[in-house]
């Protein structure tokens, strides 16, 4: 419990759990609120156009507007939908999304769930929006919604090998797959980042490719694993109208606009945590404090949430076979590619414990 | 990969069938209230059935009971993101029957009102390709600078949509002083977000994969289905009615017929019918400069050549390039103040026919974009 300071306050008791429990759901509304007025603001700021300015300063209340109208709104279940797979669908994926919560850090004295298998266990949690899709898809009993929820599958699946491959790069490098460990491995300045090869001697800038295309295969990846443009094709609204959840409504449709919120959050912080040294400054032990630290892990992953933001304002969207084209046939060989180089290069590091 | 091929998947035991999806007439993509009947295999269009006249207005009819100014507005109505170009042709066809002879100005001004509208009319047409593409935030770049054109409109003719402002013989009202330097900051703006929007949607990557190779419409085909406007000339044939038989002033004017190359895939395919309307805007720049030397300063009665009586006898064809196409009205007047009969030709109506014979085989995610790369406006197909 070395690493969460809330046993250090109240001791080892029920309350401590439920504590650090309740902190990431906090922790995730607020950050679902600020995230969505940022979609909304840098949406008008790359449109030019003012976005939302009436609800509060400048429009920043619009956030809460948007959830007290989406609570007030009536909640409708279509005629002829399998009801319990319908109504149970929104909260799978939003459980997806948010079980991944418990392992990422805040801090170095903050983790919710310190496992040694910390990227292993946000890797198979967040596999689990698969099934909450294709539920909402089916069972939904309209076209679209099947036509999205299977391209969905499709796509989440298969973007998972070229991901998986990353993160046993990175595993490689840190030897360890516990999310301390591995930012702890990264600890020392910008430079000893796993985006810059990670601690070693000079020599490591002749794998800076290798890691390059691990992160841009990792990033890639999660844009599709969250539906973000270009990849969103599973909601695809210009064909297949609002693919997954045409047919939701109210606080249903609400859980799934929070779980592809959550879910942006997840991968940008195991960017984060796997490429960006994690919660380390990158000045070494210059501002490294706890509260420090806090800093700089929030602003390493909203940077992240902002460039998918970004993107998605700027790119047209990919067709299904050019999407699983991208995956199998430019993805996959680069991420063995580059997976190798790791691995010879996790081989010859000397700084690395055997 | 793009190529149009036939599917070979070997089934099994596996009990599959045909799915038959209603895209529309409330679909987002469908550019109005359009209904398509498509038959999928997976994600593959195996037919497309288009159903038409959620819309249907009678307009042929009510012009019948209409004294022949009073049609205007129902022409307006017709295509009614370019209702300035819609009245020329039947100004047009309303002038040859009576002969009357309208002035060089009025004409200038016509060209000019033409060309803008061309231009309102293309940037709609690429904006909304480009959202069907996915690609929010050019449409938002074009939708801005189309408020400038609609803001001459409106100071025209008062309305921002449907204009009533081209008439018979001449025009409803003078244009106001600042008209000409307004027409030039207007090109100068659309030149820059052109460029804009060519570095940020045209030349992207993602919607030059999307686009290429989709929708191949071969000049044969075209031809055949008597499409016309930049459905037509994307498919590399050089046809355009401002050339062919010109009218109002562009016989004067030096401008290019864009025509579709295969810049990117092969002729005739989606991006090439995008990338012709991306081309004839600088060229509407063009003819607009050219035409603003044509108006005098000095002030003239526009509505001096209006005939008091519009009562002509005899029947003509009259057709114009619109930005959809050719749009033309067949008008029979038997010498009384209505019409006997009025017969548009829409071009929009004529290019959707074409829709099934070139979408089948892609994926639906195609039919969008083919669909949008025609540009229909679903006021004048259904009438």
């Amino acid at each position: 419990m070395e690493h969460n300071f809330i046993f250090d306050l109240v001791g080892n008791n029920i309350w401590a759990y439920l504590i650090t429990a309740t902190i990431p759901l906090i922790f995730v509304t607020l950050y679902a609120l600020v995230a969505i007025l940022g979609e909304l603001k840098i949406a008008s700021w790359v449109q030019d156009r003012l976005g939302p300015m009436r609800t509060g300063w400048k429009g920043v209340l619009q956030p809460l507007a948007e959830v007290v109208k989406l609570l007030q709104k009536e909640d409708i279940t279509p005629k002829n939908v399998n009801k319990p797979l319908f109504n149970v669908s929104p909260f799978v994926m939003f459980t997806g999304s948010f079980a991944a919560f418990a392992v990422i850090p805040y801090s170095s004295k903050f983790i919710p769930a310190d496992i040694n298998v910390g990227l292993f266990y946000v890797f198979a949690v967040s596999s689990f929006a698969v099934i909450g899709i294709l539920m909402g898809g089916w069972s939904s009993n309209n076209k679209y919604s099947m036509l999205g929820g299977i391209r969905s599958a499709a796509q989440m699946i298969s973007y998972e090998i070229p991901m998986a491959l990353s993160i046993l790069a990175i595993a490689a490098m840190a030897n360890s797959l516990s999310i301390t460990e591995i930012i702890k491995s990264q600890d020392g300045g910008i430079w000893n980042w796993f985006i810059f090869g990670g601690p070693g001697p000079i020599w490591k800038i002749a794998f800076f490719p290798f890691i390059i295309i691990l992160f841009l295969v990792y990033f890639i990846g999660s844009l599709a694993e969250t539906n973000r443009t270009p990849f969103d094709i599973p909601e695809g609204e210009s064909e297949i109208v609002g693919g997954y959840h045409t047919e939701y409504s109210g606080m249903k449709f609400a859980m799934f606009f929070f779980a592809e919120y959550a879910n942006m959050y997840v991968v940008s912080a195991l960017v984060t945590i796997m490429f960006l040294g994690g919660w380390n400054s990158p000045f070494g032990d210059f501002l490294n404090g706890p509260i420090w630290q806090f800093f700089w892990f929030i602003s390493k992953a909203m940077f992240f949430v902002f460039i998918q933001i970004w993107l998605r304002w700027t790119l047209p969207r990919v067709r299904v076979d050019q999407l699983m084209y991208i995956t199998w046939k430019v993805m996959l060989p680069f991420a063995f590619i580059a997976f190798m180089g790791i691995a010879f290069w996790a081989m010859l590091n000397p700084t690395i414990i055997k | 990969m793009t190529e149009k091929r036939e599917i070979e998947i070997d089934y099994g035991q596996v009990h599959t069938e045909r799915m038959r999806l209603n895209v529309g007439p409330q679909h987002p993509s469908t550019h109005g209230v359009l209904r398509l009947e498509v038959e999928l295999e997976g994600e593959i269009v195996t037919d497309v059935i288009p159903h038409i006249g959620y819309l249907h207005r009678c307009f042929e009819k009510y012009c019948e009971n209409c004294t022949y100014v009073q049609v205007v507005p129902y022409i307006d109505r017709l295509d009614y993101i370019s209702s300035m170009s819609n009245e020329i042709p039947y100004a047009l066809g309303i002038e040859k029957l009576l002969d009357i002879n309208v002035s060089e100005r009025i004409q200038a001004i016509r060209t000019i009102l033409a060309e803008l509208n061309r231009i309102a009319s293309h940037q709609i047409a690429v904006a909304t390709f480009g959202m069907d593409a996915g690609a929010f935030t050019p449409f938002l770049y074009l939708f801005r600078d189309r408020e400038m054109i609609l803001d001459v409109f409106e100071r025209l003719s008062g309305g921002r949509l449907l204009y009533n402002y081209i008439r018979p013989g001449g025009l409803m009202k003078d244009i106001y002083p600042t008209f000409v330097s307004d027409a030039l900051a207007i090109v100068k703006q659309v030149r820059e977000t052109n460029q804009e929007v060519q570095r940020l949607l045209i030349d992207n990557k993602i919607f030059i994969e999307r686009s290429i190779n989709v929708g191949i419409m071969p000049p044969d085909i075209a031809i055949n289905f008597a499409c016309s406007g930049p459905t037509l000339r994307g498919s590399g044939v050089n046809y355009d009615v401002r050339r062919a038989e010109p009218y109002l002033l562009y016989d004067k004017f030096d401008f290019e017929v864009c025509v579709g190359k295969g810049l990117m895939g092969t002729l005739g395919d989606s991006y090439d019918r995008n990338i012709v309307r991306m081309w004839e805007m600088e060229e509407s720049c063009k003819i607009i400069e050219q035409a603003v030397k044509f108006i005098p300063d000095a002030s003239e009665d526009v509505r001096a050549s209006i005939p008091k009586k519009i009562t002509p006898k005899g029947e003509i064809y009259t057709k114009a390039e619109n930005p959809k196409g050719e749009l033309g009205f067949y008008i029979v007047g038997d010498g009384k103040n209505k019409p006997v009969r009025i017969k548009g030709r829409s071009p929009s109506f004529v290019n959707l026919s074409v829709l099934p014979y070139i979408s089948r085989g892609y994926m639906i995610a195609d039919l969008i974009i083919i669909l949008g790369s025609i540009d229909i406006v679903l006021g004048e197909i259904d009438r």
